[in-house]
């Protein structure tokens, strides 16, 4: 950005007066940003964390802590870290194919990467569920040699791969894409294998949104829902997953209960959220040195 | 959490065969074979088999069930909850979007980055958490529930709710597309306008507007296509009253939990084909943009 529109070369000597205020309007979007902002998220969240507090914390910690609810969330991460790591592998391997690699339908698979994002979670849920049920295309071919996906821990996992697939592919592409192909020319000029250069000089670059990808992935299936309780079976201490804990919390009307599950995820969310904002600076900073030489 | 999905135009073709005829960034046939195998593979079995899933399933029973199902009083209540909960929640988080979007490119003052990550924050909250925070506010044991029940309002198993899940699950995605938009265009526009004389408004019209106009539009129809399909946190709110507060998914749902399979199917057929709209739309999108970036000097 440069203001030498506005101002007249100012002499080198001469620190440059705070940047004024040009534009007009910042009072009103501001103050209507905040309001909308304050009104619709900031105070019905805090609301959780209040009322959280609100029957003290033996209460809390009694309902967050409870062994239904820990087996849920061994489940929810576990089955989520286990996914994200999937997608990581295939998602890099994808990113790759369509950035590198000419093929038939290339257009059409890489419109179709962000189908997840776009098919409403209950519908895929459903689908998936008639994939893998003894009757499915896939259950019939599976079942008969002992993998049980529908209704089991597996499914879940299955569910979370697919919502989570789009996050890796389209943060690995741009940067795969805007890649210099120099380095990799250097690697191999100086004797390197192709595979060295990969290990060495390609994957390092790739690295900081390869793991920005992984937490989004990560996060958005700790928090699913939809695509997952159809397949899930949804058996206590089994395969129920912490969303899934809040909803039938709130059906007992336990709401001592919700609160303090809903709590330990929000923290869990701020968490991931800071992680992902740290990654995506480094990423951005990486990515913008390699772009400047 | 859509992070991952925003307007960014590379300013090289995404053309395989560049790499291919370089010896450099090349690998060996079967490596390559292996991978698109691999990388083929993956993509038909976990996008493409559960989209051709849902339309087998739906036209199993023929294409009357099909319709019948389509065409039934509570589907018709559903689509038309649907299309309500869309139309109050896109508009105003566009309104909010290109303030929030005016504020923070355009001006500088401190926090910005605070500011930035809380519009984000929806996205990171588990759907079934965004409905939970509404109920505790608003249900009958919440914050404002027995001052809502002396006056006889419902939020709560009633549309409102259902409307305001809806804002809170599509809150950052025009927001999102434009901050980082406008942030990169720079103001010198907007400040050469301001200074031959333009007000705020002509300068946004006339200027700000015409250079983000696509990834506008690409904010509303990820936006539109989250609030037709939204499920957890609308399905924490509803209370599943058939014909009066079920929206297309939960419709879906409540169908498929009574084995009604086929009937379930159809329902979600449509939303296969609001997502497959989403996407061709989107990637109109970018190609203008990218025709639009190609054009400018």
């Amino acid at each position: 950005m440069n203001t030498a529109v506005l101002s007249p070369a100012p002499l080198a000597a001469v620190r440059r007066p705070k940047r004024l205020r040009v534009l007009p309007g910042f009072g009103p979007t501001m103050g209507f940003t905040l309001f909308y902002l304050s009104l619709l998220v900031l105070i019905p969240i805090s609301a959780v964390f209040i009322k959280s507090t609100g029957h003290g914390f033996g209460a809390f910690w009694a309902a967050a802590t409870a062994p239904r609810v820990v087996a849920s969330y061994q489940l929810s991460f576990g089955a989520s870290l286990l996914a994200a790591s999937i997608n990581l592998l295939f998602g890099l391997i994808l990113a790759w194919c369509i950035v590198r690699y000419e093929f038939p339908g290339k257009k059409l698979v890489d419109a179709l990467i962000d189908l997840p994002f776009a098919l409403p979670t209950a519908v895929a849920g459903i689908a998936l569920t008639a994939l893998y049920a003894g009757n499915g295309w896939l259950g019939k071919l599976l079942e008969p040699i002992g993998i049980k996906v529908a209704f089991k821990p597996l499914g879940i996992l299955v569910a979370l791969i697919f919502i989570g697939l789009p996050f890796i592919v389209r943060t690995v592409q741009p940067v795969l894409e805007d890649m210099e192909t120099e380095l990799e020319e250097a690697a191999a000029s100086l004797g390197a294998h192709r595979w060295q250069t990969f290990r060495l000089v390609v994957l390092p670059t790739l690295l900081p949104a390869l793991l920005t990808g992984f937490a989004l992935a990560f996060a958005r299936a700790v928090g699913e829902y939809g695509s997952v309780i159809f397949i899930a079976g949804n058996l206590p201490m089994v395969s129920e997953i912490t969303p899934l804990m809040i909803i039938s919390k709130l059906e007992q009307y336990d709401y001592v209960g919700a609160t303090a599950i809903a709590t330990v995820m929000l923290v869990f969310s701020f968490v991931l959220l800071l992680a992902i904002n740290g990654l995506q600076a480094w990423s951005s900073k990486r990515n913008g040195q390699d772009g400047k030489r | 959490m859509a992070g991952a999905t925003s307007l960014t135009i590379s300013a090289k073709p995404a053309s395989g065969g560049r790499y291919q005829s370089n010896p450099a960034t090349r690998e060996a046939p079967w490596v390559r074979w292996t991978l698109l195998t691999l990388g083929l593979a993956f993509f038909a079995l976990f996008l493409i088999m559960p989209l051709l899933a849902v339309f087998t399933e739906a036209l199993r029973k023929g294409f009357q069930v099909y319709f019948d199902a389509l065409v039934e009083p509570d589907a018709l209540a559903s689509i038309q909850l649907t299309l309500l909960a869309a139309l109050v929640s896109v508009p105003l988080n566009l309104v909010f979007g290109v303030c929030a979007a005016w504020a923070i490119a355009k001006h500088d003052f401190r926090g910005k980055q605070l500011l930035i990550t809380l519009i984000d924050l929806p996205f990171s909250v588990s759907p079934v958490v965004a409905g939970l925070i509404y109920v505790l506010l608003f249900g009958a044991q919440g914050w404002f529930g027995p001052w809502l029940q002396e006056h006889d309002w419902k939020i709560i198993f009633a549309v409102p709710g259902i409307v305001l899940a809806t804002v809170f699950v599509t809150f950052p995605f025009v927001a999102r597309e434009l901050i980082p938009l406008m942030q990169a265009q720079g103001r010198d526009e907007e400040e050469a306008a301001t200074v031959l004389g333009a007000s705020g408004w002509q300068t946004f019209w006339y200027v700000t507007l015409p250079n983000v106009k696509w990834g506008l539009l690409y904010g509303v129809i990820l936006c539109n296509a989250r609030a037709m399909g939204e499920f957890g946190a609308v399905s924490v709110v509803s209370g599943h009253i058939r014909g009066q507060t079920n929206t297309l998914p939960l419709h879906v749902e409540i169908l498929y939990n009574e084995y009604q399979f086929a009937a379930a199917f159809a329902v979600a057929s449509l939303l296969a084909i609001l997502a497959l709209v989403t996407l061709v739309l989107k990637q109109f999108v970018e190609w203008r943009a990218h025709a639009a970036v190609k054009e400018a000097p």
